[in-house]
């Protein structure tokens, strides 16, 4: 099983819900761990995996071979993303902007472009206590997450529980995060920005017919919105976890909630029986 | 002021406190315009009630739709799709997943029977508003959509040329979580970056990499540390870090009540009653004035 855990508002407990899940599920069968935040990595934080291997990760970007070039324009009339200009005796490429689909060299009518890799980031593999472990780094001013994320979800080993940690948001890096999942945990705390970002949530996984169920974070600072949300639209509410300085404090310093609180490992395993009978 | 100052709230790490932090800041600058740059998950308009008074469709590109009278289910455009966006569909035609294509166009450039579209997708709105505390720019995504980077650039724009045709002193963007698209967008071209993030592991990781985004930009940071009794040692740390990275830190927000409660009831922290969150931000405003006024 592909369980993603997402939430539209940042900082609402997706890492600490995903790794508790693989913390407390690593014992009963075998886990993968993706980290596909690339822009912000944190879950190493927590599960302190053995980095192994690494592998630069590059998008193909045009080059043109200006012997070749006619400057007949072709290239900068085909790019929907302006990501290639043809001036009166020169070809500008801007990589940052490219997204790579290769369409000004497959029809560049003198072949003069070809393509060079373009570094985006960087994937890290490794394992923590028998769960395998690849995280993403987006390199510093580089725009473009969703094909980092792509690649290290080329590694999915489906033979394990992969347990994927998406990024903030609803647009295309958490998209490309949640996809392909088979169920998916939106974590969410109890107050008006959650609710509202929640909302967002659920549209687009509805959109993409992943199920889903809710994790309510930090219960008790805010109000009941969440909740009566979850009934109205028939969510499942499938965990609560009450705000607690200690928890915090623990999240500060990079421990594990499971391992500051073992007593909530029980709750992981009930947590995951139950998104195994939603899934149905 | 000689000349309008645009100041950016990010923070790498999202759930820190930025749009908190920018409906304070609402409430503290004089002649100053608002933009919600978060355009995937909004939330400054649940602390300053918007009256909407111009809305705008964003197109921010196209999608590729297959018309399956004319598809002879040559699957040439398969080949050519780097997004995988393309699949085999019923009766032998192809099927386009419309959340995975990135709009580039190219199945149907090469389509030999003109059998894609390429359609302008509608893939947000954005506002003007007007608000207690002056106007407001804001929008919303399309669900699933790409380009949000601009649809930020669109609301930017918006806020300055408001800035400028009412002579304001201020554009306050409230930021997007990341160091990506949607971030490079909100921060590129402006005055400072106000970065805000948390005493924790993660909190001060995010900050470095969006304070180096930064500087990547050649904006200048300066940082604020919310909720920074919850973790004295990592607030120490990140106070050397920026010590010895020239990046000031211009507040320490407690940790309080208070800040929850007036978000749950809609109001900036600043116009809650009398609480040591509100008078901290007061005090980092102060300080954030005279760094943007100092030529920055």
């Amino acid at each position: 099983m592909i369980l993603s855990v997402a939430s539209g508002k940042g900082g609402t407990g997706k890492t600490t819900i995903a790794v508790s899940l693989a913390l407390s599920l690593c014992k009963e069968k075998p886990v993968q761990f993706l980290d596909c935040d690339v822009e912000e990595p944190n879950a190493h934080f927590f599960l302190k995996p053995h980095l192994v291997s690494n592998c630069p990760v590059s998008i193909p970007v045009p080059e043109v071979n200006e012997e070749k070039c006619t400057y007949c324009g072709k290239c900068a009339e085909v790019c929907a993303y302006h990501a290639i200009a043809v001036l009166k005796d020169t070809v500008l490429v801007f990589p940052e902007i490219c997204h790579g689909c290769g369409g000004c060299g497959l029809l560049c009518p003198e072949k003069a472009i070809k393509e060079k890799g373009q570094r985006i980031g960087i994937i890290e593999l490794g394992s923590s206590t028998g769960i395998e472990f690849i995280h993403g780094k987006l390199d510093i001013g580089q725009a473009m997450s969703p094909p980092l994320v792509r690649e290290i979800k080329r590694n999915i080993d489906s033979t394990r529980l992969v347990i994927i940690d998406a990024p903030p948001g609803t647009s295309c890096p958490m998209v490309e995060a949640v996809k392909g999942s088979d169920f998916s945990l939106l974590v969410t705390e109890p107050t008006p920005f959650g609710l509202n970002d929640l909302r967002l949530s659920v549209e687009i996984l509805r959109e993409m017919n992943i199920p889903v169920g809710v994790v309510i974070n930090r219960a008790g600072i805010g109000d009941i919105g969440v909740e009566a949300y979850c009934r109205e639209e028939n969510l499942p509410l499938l965990m609560t976890l009450p705000f607690d300085r200690e928890i915090a404090v623990a999240y500060s310093e990079g421990i594990p909630l499971v391992e500051a609180k073992p007593a909530y490992k029980e709750k992981f395993l009930e947590l995951y029986t139950k998104v195994q009978e939603w899934k149905k | 002021m000689e000349e309008m100052k645009q100041l950016v709230v990010i923070s790498g790490k999202g759930g820190t406190g930025k749009t908190v932090i920018s409906a304070a800041l609402a409430t503290l600058a004089r002649k100053k315009v608002l933009a919600d740059c978060d355009v995937d998950a909004a939330n400054l308009y649940l602390l300053l009630h918007p009256e909407i008074q111009e809305e705008y469709t964003f197109s921010g590109g196209k999608k590729a739709r297959v018309d399956v009278d004319k598809c002879t289910g040559c699957g040439n455009c398969l080949e050519v799709c780097r997004f995988s966006a393309i699949s085999g569909g019923e009766n032998g035609k192809i099927a386009i997943d419309p959340i995975s294509c990135e709009g580039c166009g190219v199945c149907s450039l090469i389509c030999p029977v003109e059998a894609i579209l390429m359609e302008n997708t509608v893939s947000g709105k954005w506002f003007v508003s007007s608000t207690k505390y002056g106007p407001f720019v804001h929008a919303r995504l399309g669900i699933g959509e790409e380009n949000s980077g601009k649809l930020v650039t669109a609301v930017r724009k918006k806020a300055k040329e408001i800035a400028e045709r009412n002579a304001l002193d201020f554009v306050i963007v409230d930021g997007p979580p990341g160091i990506g698209c949607p971030v490079i967008a909100s921060l590129s071209g402006t005055d400072l970056a106000l970065v805000v993030t948390e005493p924790t592991l993660s909190g001060i990781h995010d900050m470095e990499r969006v304070i180096r985004v930064a500087a990547h930009f050649r904006t200048q940071a300066a940082c604020c540390i919310n909720k920074f009794d919850l973790n004295l040692r990592m607030t120490g740390t990140i106070e050397e870090w920026c010590r010895a990275n020239s990046v000031p830190v211009v507040g320490k927000i407690p940790f309080e009540e208070a800040v929850v409660q007036s978000m749950v009831q809609g109001i900036p922290v600043t116009e809650f009653g009398v609480n040591g969150a509100s008078q901290e931000i007061k005090n980092m405003w102060l300080r954030l004035n005279s760094l943007l006024c100092s030529g920055g």
